[in-house]
């Protein structure tokens, strides 16, 4: 089935899904957002992009992962009961002012994770060693790798949504803003994620490969 | 009948998937399935009869996380006792007639280890040893380790089930589509590393199904000398009505499965979506197939956690740099903990091209075991190179192996009683590829025919200890020509007739050869080129010799191992031009700049240039003429930090971004080095500031920020304690006080490892009140600081800089 008709049918469900596997084609390079990333603010960038070592250490970095890495979403979607409290009610505890008010009005959420495999933390170990520039550009590509991810499975989530009358917002993450990094230890499990993607949580909820996210989407429907 | 001795001569049934049954039996997603072992007893029972009667020989217990992360060791005890039970009885109710046995079943405790997680190896091995512990005690008939899908989570749990039990042992890897492990490792390198600590059985379930596993299953078959196990998922998962469905049906699955037994598979099983009619349509299709002997193959493999390396094709480079053997600076980095130096040399020595890396950390002053040990981990975590441990302290042997993630060549045995019977247990144990020498009691023999016939006594000792000979590669020793003109020659010819008659590997610390001649290298590489032709399989040398490189490609492409010689090619097409003469001395101006230039006026020499440009290379080799005629500690002063600090002014004035802050940053460590080198032979000590201790706080695993402020605080001269990542509060302390260090760096990444930071400044105040504190990472702010009590907050790599000046100053004043 591809990925399309998986994800209608999941969102035209009124119970929660099993959790079902995406992989995808790399994703093509935002080059402004992986040297941001590198730390190279965007107003910066024409004056770096004119630095022959820089250009070359790009390239090295760009050729280190051809290969190595592996696009891959694991999601659920669940319907949004809004308890008395205002709060909406998730698969897992949380109070957050600032979910609420992104999921308002919504009657089903999509709870994913994204990764693009242990192979980039290999490459940022061995590099930030022997050349720290490129350690750092490694570092960069892979947040871009993973964001650009998420941009595609989360446009693929809105165009569906879309077409069954729905309107969705951005994506929110576990540990960003009100909503504590600590739902990881339940929002991982719903996934299967130790398993289906590799994904695992240290004592402090970080995950590893260290170039995962976790989100959740919030779908509206008039 | 022991399970062992009825494989022998039939193919082995395992049962099918347990966790969808469960929930069709009413298993609450979250709810625990061990804790049905006592409170569903019946459920448990029918379904495990159910594979019984479908003609499993084999049921897994209802354990899969049953581990001391889950439930406290009284829980775990009883339910561990009461899933043997629940299969034992289901085989006592079975109607099947085949012989059955109950197998403790062992998955993953779902942490990652460190070096990418934050789990302690030793922990991990802990936990497995519990499970195991209880499931001997209850009284099963073999271990059961599967859906392992990482290297060093795998060996944890195989070495916990060897330590506590002399049961069989079978492991199963969950492999992704892409035919690996998801933390990296292939089919060969598992094969390897899981051989080499006998585990009795291996192979793959889950992820996929029985098509999909194709590729890893002739894998696992080319090298495996032990039963190769499969026990995969009924296909790929999708969602019907909200309900999983798998999308292979028993026939087919049998039909697949069947076509892997007709290739040498002997056991074979279900996962994920797998019922007992999967079960009974293989057993049924089995039966029209005869079992393929499991066969010695012969492979000669060390490996890495990603990758193997087989001896006996193309010949092994091993680099040989991470010694201090004659090498001062070495000796000074051992001394002084300095293991971003043994890191350095690990990685360059990679970019040369060798494919293993002999690790020798020994001198008389140092704790050689914990030294070892530590080199192990941290080598591991920047380098998939496969390492040869190079000592000859059994206990740091046994640490270093212990720790290895995946099958280590072990450097060295001879023909000695006192050492094979200290070192082959510990291989037999811990799996390796052993280097022997083919010297005993009587010293060094002259002739080859003596060294063969040593050679003939340690393969018989080998064997004793259950270690074969392909996991033998013997060192038939090179000596000078200059002292016995006929030496190298019986080296050649103990080369050969090893090879040829003994049909064991060979490997040569090459470069002895030449040992009190001129122009040593012309020698050396040619010494290689005919212990090549002779049949060496290995050499351990320098990588940066170009001339050994030129005979190993040449020899490669000569030998048909390199095809359409392109690895040849690639080599020779990045040779360095032939340069007429050597660069001329003093090519840069000294002394053009005066010492107190801090403002940001451009670099003045060409040194400087380097520098600000980043070009390391260049930086090194100015320097090392510039040596000759400036004083070391002038030359720092003067050219380095007026470099550094144009470089670090335009940083702060936003005129240049980080990366180029870096570039520089290992431009000036080039010219350091230089320095060092020559301060290393004269036994002096470079130039240093105060003591600068910095660590990532715990809990938090994200140090690449840290990284970069400890390059550049290095390069303006601090002396940097560097406590890594995830750093217990009172370690962190501990080191301040060791070193009465005036200022300590904290970094965090996140908010939920803040209060770690908070926790560490409270115990630095009241144990070491002097110091100095800063903060920085991505979470902390200004008011952030401030409210956890520390000094300062560094916004950058810069900010840290200063301040530490600030500090170093005001010491010095």
């Amino acid at each position: 089935m591809d990925r399309t008709t998986i994800l209608e049918e999941a969102l035209t469900s009124e119970t929660k899904t099993i959790p079902q596997y995406l992989d995808y084609e790399t994703p093509s390079v935002n080059v402004t957002e992986w040297l941001r990333y590198s730390c190279i603010p965007v107003y910066e960038q024409e004056n770096a992009a004119k630095d022959p070592e820089l250009a070359a250490s790009m390239e090295k970095a760009l050729s280190l992962v051809s290969g190595v890495l592996s696009f891959r979403v694991g999601f659920v979607v669940v319907p949004i009961e809004w308890g008395k409290d205002g709060f909406p009610v998730l698969p897992f505890e949380q109070k957050s002012e600032k979910l609420k008010k992104n999921l308002e009005g919504g009657r089903k959420a999509v709870l994913f994770a994204a990764t693009i495999g242990s192979g980039i933390d290999r490459l940022i170990r061995r590099y930030e060693k022997a050349d720290p520039k490129l350690g750092l550009l490694l570092q960069g590509l892979g947040a871009e790798r993973v964001e650009s991810l998420c941009d595609t499975f989360d446009a693929e989530v809105k165009t569906s949504a879309e077409k069954l009358g729905g309107k969705t917002n951005w994506r929110y993450s576990p540990g960003y803003g009100d909503l504590p990094i600590e739902v990881q230890r339940v929002f991982l499990p719903l996934l299967d994620a130790e398993r289906r993607l590799g994904i695992t949580l240290s004592e402090s909820c970080l995950m590893a490969p260290s170039k995962s996210v976790t989100a959740i989407i919030g779908i509206k429907f008039d | 009948m022991n399970i062992l001795d009825y494989m022998k001569d039939h193919f082995l049934f395992l049962d099918g998937g347990m966790g969808t049954l469960l929930q069709e039996a009413g298993l609450q997603p979250g709810e625990l399935p061990e804790r049905w072992n006592i409170s569903r007893p019946e459920e448990i029972i029918r379904i495990q009869k159910s594979y019984y009667d479908a003609g499993s020989n084999v049921v897994l217990s209802n354990t899969f996380g049953a581990n001391g992360l889950k439930f406290d060791d009284e829980e775990l005890e009883t339910l561990i006792k009461a899933a043997v039970e629940n299969a034992r009885e289901a085989a006592r109710q079975s109607i099947g007639t085949q012989e059955k046995f109950v197998a403790l079943d062992i998955g993953s405790l779902g942490k990652l280890l460190k070096p990418y997680g934050d789990y302690e190896f030793e922990d991990a091995v802990a936990m497995y040893s519990k499970t195991v512990r209880f499931g001997v005690k209850a009284g099963v008939d073999l271990i059961f380790i599967e859906t392992m899908n990482d290297s060093y989570d795998t060996k944890a749990a195989l070495l916990a089930a060897k330590e506590n039990s002399d049961l069989p042992v079978f492991v199963s890897n969950a492999y992704g589509a892409d035919g690996k492990l998801m933390t990296g490792a292939c089919p060969a390198a598992m094969v390897a590393m899981l051989e080499g600590m006998h585990a009795d059985a291996i192979g793959a379930n889950c992820s996929l199904g029985p098509d999909q596993l194709v590729g890893v299953m002739e894998e696992y078959l080319e090298y495996a000398s032990v039963p190769v196990l499969l026990k995969p998922n009924a296909g790929l998962p999708r969602s019907e009505n909200g309900k999983t469905v798998y999308d292979v049906f028993p026939p087919e699955f049998a039909e697949s499965v069947g076509k892997l037994l007709e290739k040498g598979i002997r056991i074979a099983g279900g996962c994920c979506g797998t019922t007992p009619d999967y079960i009974r349509a293989v057993v049924e299709k089995a039966s029209t197939i005869t079992p393929v002997p499991v066969t010695e193959k012969n492979r000669s493999l060390v490996s890495s956690y990603t990758q193997a390396v087989e001896f006996g094709g193309s010949p092994i480079l091993i680099g040989e740099r991470i010694n201090p053997t004659g090498k001062k600076r070495f000796q000074q980095a051992l001394r002084e903990n300095d293991i971003d130096y043994i890191l350095g040399e690990a990685l360059k020595q990679q970019d040369a091209g060798v494919q293993l890396l002999d690790v020798n950390v020994g001198l008389p002053e140092i704790d050689e075991p914990a030294f070892l040990l530590r080199a192990v981990k941290e080598l591991q975590a920047v380098t998939d190179l496969p390492l040869q441990l190079d000592t000859t302290d059994p206990i740091a042997m046994e640490a270093g192996l212990r720790a290895y993630n995946g099958k280590a060549m072990v450097n060295s045995v001879n023909g000695k009683e006192e050492v094979m019977s200290v070192i082959f247990p510990l291989v037999a144990k811990y799996g390796g590829f052993v280097v022997a020498l083919t010297i005993d009691e009587g010293g060094i023999p002259d002739t080859a025919e003596e060294r063969v016939a040593i050679a003939e006594k340690i393969i018989k000792r080998a064997a004793d200890y259950g270690i074969s000979k392909k996991d033998l590669i013997f060192d038939p020793l090179a000596m000078t020509i200059s002292a016995d003109t006929t030496a190298a020659l019986a080296t050649m010819q103990a080369v050969h007739k090893i090879r040829h008659d003994l049909g064991v590997n060979t490997s040569l610390g090459i470069s002895n050869v030449s040992f009190g001649l001129p122009s040593r290298n012309i020698i050396t590489s040619t010494f290689f080129a005919l212990c090549l032709q002779d049949g060496l399989s290995a050499a351990i040398m320098n990588p940066y010799s170009q001339e050994m490189m030129n005979v190993y490609y040449a020899f490669r492409a000569l030998h048909n191992m390199d095809e359409n010689c392109m690895d040849y090619i690639s080599y020779a097409q990045n040779l360095p031009a032939p340069t007429m003469t050597a660069p001329a001395a003093g090519a840069a101006p000294a002394g053009a700049l005066a010492s107190d230039s801090g403002s940001s006026s451009g670099p003045a020499t060409e040194l400087q240039k380097a520098i600000v440009r980043g070009l390391k290379e260049k930086t090194g080799s100015l320097t090392k003429s510039l040596l000759a005629e400036k004083k070391p500690l002038e030359i720092i002063q003067e050219e380095v930090i007026p470099a550094l600090n144009i470089v670090g002014e335009d940083f702060e004035k936003k005129k240049v971004y980080l990366p180029q802050l870096l570039m520089a940053a290992e431009a000036a460590k080039a010219a350091f080095e230089e320095v060092k080198k020559l301060m290393a032979d004269d036994g002096g000590e470079g130039p240093k500031r105060c003591a600068f201790v910095i660590a990532t706080v715990h809990g938090d695993i994200h140090d690449i920020g840290k990284n970069i402020v400890k390059l550049i605080l290095e390069n303006y001269g601090f002396a940097v304690s560097d406590l890594g990542k995830d750093v217990p509060e009172q370690t962190v302390v501990d080191e301040v006080i060791r070193l009465h260090a005036p200022i300590v760096g904290l970094s965090a990444l996140m908010t939920t490892t803040v209060p770690a930071m908070e926790e560490t400044i409270k115990l630095l105040r009241e144990q070491a009140p002097w110091a100095k504190v800063c903060v920085g990472g991505a979470v902390l702010t200004q008011e952030y600081a401030d409210a956890i009590g520390a000094d300062r907050y560094c916004r950058d790599a810069m900010e840290t800089v200063r301040y530490a000046e600030e500090i170093d100053q005001a010491l010095q004043g």
